[in-house]
This record gives C-alpha cells, sequence and structure tokens, in this order.
C-alpha cells in the first residue's frame, strides 16, 4: 500500500534532527509537526517567528498572532518575533536547516515547480522561492503522479521554476527519492510497494 | 518636533498626489495601516502604486483601493484572497509584479538603508531572474555561485501601523504584526505611523524598541479592526 497523507508526513518527520530550525510549508508538510515526537525542534513561519505554537483554543485568537498561511496561531515560550527583512535573512543565510514543502513537479536536476501554473490564475510564490535557495535542505513532501496519474518526479519541469537545482530530497505516496548527479536514487520504497511500480511512476531517470 | 497629528486624513496632508509610490507594512490583514489606507480612500488619490506583501480581501486593507480603481500597480509576492484584484489584473486594468517575499522585504531595508542594489540567489534560474544582471560572487562555502541583481524600493511615501510609540516615533510592534512594517517604514521619504496607543514619551524601556523614532515623521493614534483572515482553533478535548 503507497504511504497516505499522515504516513508521508511522519516519513518526512524523520528527516529532522534534533535541535534543527526548520519551516514547514502548507498542505502535507504541515502535518510533519505531528510526528516530530521527543525531538527538540524549532518551527520558523516566515512572517517574523521563531517557536510557531498550535491553534489556539476557541475565543482565544489574537489577530496579531498568525502563521504565513494567515491562520491565527499561539507562542511558545522559546518564541521569538522579528521583522520580514530579518526573517527572509536568517532564510537566505542559510540559518534555517529544512525546509519541507509540497510541489507541483520536481524533476531530476533538483529543480522544483510549486508556483504557477500558465494559463490559471496566478496567486504568487510568497516566500517559497527565498526559502528553496537559502536553507540548508530542501525536502519535497508530494504525491508520486497528479490526478491524471502522470508522473509529477520529471526529467524536466515543464512548469515555471521556484527554483533550480534546489531539491535534495523527495518524498512521496511510493518512497523517498534522493536527487544525485545522475538521476533520484531511491532511498526507500513505501510498504508494499515495488522497485517496479516505482519506475513505472517515474518519467525521471531513476539510477 | 511635532510628529502627532489628529488622524490619519490630517497625517496625509500635502504627501498625496496621482501616480505616487507607496509603502505599505503588514503581512495578510495582519498589522495593516488601516487607517490610512481608508484616509487615502477618501482622499481619491488616484494611479497609485504600491509595494506591499499582499493586496488584502475584497473589503478590507488594500483592497478598499482596489475596489476604487485608485491603484495602477502592486509590487507584491501574493495576492491569493482578492477578487476584485483578480478581476482587474486579468482585464488589464492592474499592473502586478511578483517579488520574492524576502525579495521584498530586502528592497525595502535597502533602500531605506541607502542602498541602491544588492544580489540575492532567490529566483536564480527562474522567471524573476529574467532581464537582470547575473553575477558571480563566493557563497557561504567558499564556491563560486551565480547571484542577481535586485534594486532598492525607494517610496514616496510610508504608512505602517505599530502597536505603542511614545511621542518622539520610538515604536513597539506586537507578536507578528511586526512583519513589513519596519522595513516598509524604512524606505519611505516621509513615513505615516498609526499605533493603538501613543504613550508619553520615557515611559518606553529605550532596550525594548523595535523601530527608533527616526524612521517616523507623523504618528497618529487610533481604533483598529484588526480582522482575522483565516480562523484555525483547536478544540480543549484534543489536547
Amino acid at each position: 500500500m503507497p504511504w497516505d497523507r499522515n504516513q508521508m508526513a511522519a516519513r518526512a518527520a524523520e528527516e529532522l534532527e534534533d535541535g534543527m530550525y526548520v519551516n514547514l510549508g502548507i498542505g502535507i508538510p504541515t502535518l510533519v509537526a505531528n510526528y516530530v515526537g521527543d525531538k527538540d525542534i524549532t518551527l520558523q513561519s516566515e512572517n517574523g517567528m521563531l517557536g510557531m505554537g498550535p491553534f489556539p483554543f476557541e475565543g482565544e485568537e489574537d489577530p496579531d498572532l498568525i502563521n504565513a498561511g494567515k491562520q491565527t496561531i499561539t507562542e511558545l515560550n522559546r518564541t521569538a518575533y522579528f521583522d520580514s527583512a530579518t526573517s527572509f535573512g536568517m532564510i537566505r543565510g542559510g540559518k534555517i536547516a529544512a525546509a519541507i514543502l509540497g510541489a507541483m513537479e520536481v524533476d531530476e536536476k533538483g529543480d522544483l515547480a510549486n508556483w504557477m501554473i500558465p494559463g490559471k490564475l496566478v496567486k504568487g510564490m510568497g516566500g517559497a522561492m527565498d526559502l528553496v535557495a537559502g536553507v540548508g535542505r530542501v525536502i519535497v513532501v508530494m504525491d508520486h503522479q497528479n490526478k491524471k496519474g502522470e508522473s509529477k518526479v520529471l526529467k524536466s519541469c515543464t512548469l515555471p521554476l521556484t527554483g533550480a537545482g534546489v531539491v535534495d530530497r523527495i518524498i512521496t505516496n511510493l518512497g523517498v527519492l534522493d536527487v544525485t548527479p545522475e538521476g533520484f536514487a531511491i532511498v526507500e520504497l513505501a510498504d508494499g510497494v515495488s522497485e517496479d511500480e516505482m519506475r513505472a511512476a517515474t518519467e525521471a531517470t531513476i539510477v | 518636533m511635532k510628529k502627532i497629528y489628529g488622524s490619519a486624513a490630517e497625517a496625509l496632508d500635502g504627501l498625496l498626489f496621482d501616480g505616487m509610490f507607496i509603502a505599505a507594512g503588514g503581512f495578510g490583514l495582519c498589522g495593516i495601516p488601516e487607517l490610512c489606507l481608508q484616509a487615502i480612500k477618501e482622499a481619491g488619490t488616484k494611479n497609485l502604486t504600491f509595494a506591499s506583501n499582499n493586496a488584502g480581501v475584497d473589503d478590507f486593507g488594500i483592497g478598499i483601493l482596489l475596489q476604487t480603481k485608485q491603484v495602477k500597480k502592486m509590487i507584491s509576492s501574493y495576492v491569493g484572497e482578492n477578487a476584485t484584484f483578480m478581476e482587474q489584473y486579468l482585464s488589464g486594468e492592474l499592473e502586478l509584479e511578483f517579488n520574492p517575499q524576502g525579495t521584498l522585504a530586502e528592497r525595502m531595508r535597502a533602500a531605506g538603508c541607502g542602498i541602491p542594489g544588492f544580489y540575492t540567489k532567490t529566483g536564480v534560474g527562474t522567471v524573476i531572474a529574467e532581464g537582470k544582471e547575473h553575477k558571480d560572487f563566493p557563497n557561504r562555502d567558499g564556491e563560486m555561485e551565480t547571484f542577481i541583481m535586485e534594486t532598492g524600493l525607494f517610496a514616496d511615501v510610508s504608512i505602517v501601523k505599530a502597536w505603542k510609540a511614545d511621542e518622539t516615533g520610538n515604536a513597539i510592534f506586537r507578536k507578528t504584526a511586526r512583519n513589513f512594517n519596519p522595513p516598509a517604514a524604512m524606505c519611505g521619504k516621509v513615513c505615516i505611523m498609526e499605533v493603538e496607543e501613543i504613550v508619553p514619551t520615557g515611559s518606553l524601556d529605550p532596550d525594548a524598541i523595535h523601530l527608533p523614532g527616526i524612521y517616523v515623521n507623523r504618528l497618529i493614534q487610533g481604533t483598529h479592526e484588526k480582522r482575522i483572515e483565516q480562523r484555525t482553533t483547536r478544540t480543549k478535548e484534543a489536547v
């Protein structure tokens, strides 16, 4: 059985090490926070916060306290606030150990597309381009194929890029792949997924 | 040195002109200069260019100036939550320049620091890099890497929102409402700051000031709606 959303998030959480400062994107990456266990992880929200806490209890929402997805959140005893220039200074400066984010396409050169589909409504890249260019390690969590059954793991991205040569590892419903100079390398297969199934679902080169 | 004005309209008096460039603080609807935006709407100033991370929602934030068609161009990183914006953009009435969020913040900060341009690797190899100067520099690992040049954003006027300020404009922000407000405040020729409370000079801890009053030219106090864009909660049972 391929992994479901929560299993993908749990697998992504294994990438995180004690003491890391990490930025999580929206969607499945947000779920990663539920699986860090005892590890001492500090979450960054790029609108200006380190030490992001859970959603507030009803009635305790604070309009001055939101995450980068504009959702109301809470602070922790370790929390620090700062302005947007400082926030992206620590991102661009390589101080954030890892970003875990979703994608529309990833290719074997490590190129990532997750911000626009030509001809469709473009909402903007937000902080995604800064994150993938700046953080120590970029981990993509996404479904291996799109709704039409086409591979999202490609030889070359077809959509406009968010970053070129930025992805280190991808975690999909079928398993874990690393970007290497020769193509994708299989790190792990989801329970019950064979290597042949992984290869068949992947357009990119798998070494 | 009189910085305190009676209202946003008074603070903006003499500063507004058609075709001007305004830098605005805020992220989503958090920490936005609501009072100044309302006053600009009432003043009817046209053909405005705004540098602002977002464009508000249809009836709040910069959205209220889109409804009145006062905005010519937005420089933003994300404009997802605004149907009026999309309508005007798709019909060609509204220009849009997407900037990566960190590049936008740094363009404001740089301008405020007298830096007309800087190099960044954000956007290299993407549409953002098209037409921009590329240059190789050693990176933090000592390896040569390609960067692109981005320019400072020098605004005619900055409009920002803080939590508290003293009478000299020394300001304190609250939680994530700080966001773009300090860099936006820095990049304008004139900065108008609206706060929830003006406190007597001397009552703020000088070590706790987030933005020194040198960046604030005109100051107003007022009541803010502080609308929440996405109310997310958990239940006590779930803990």
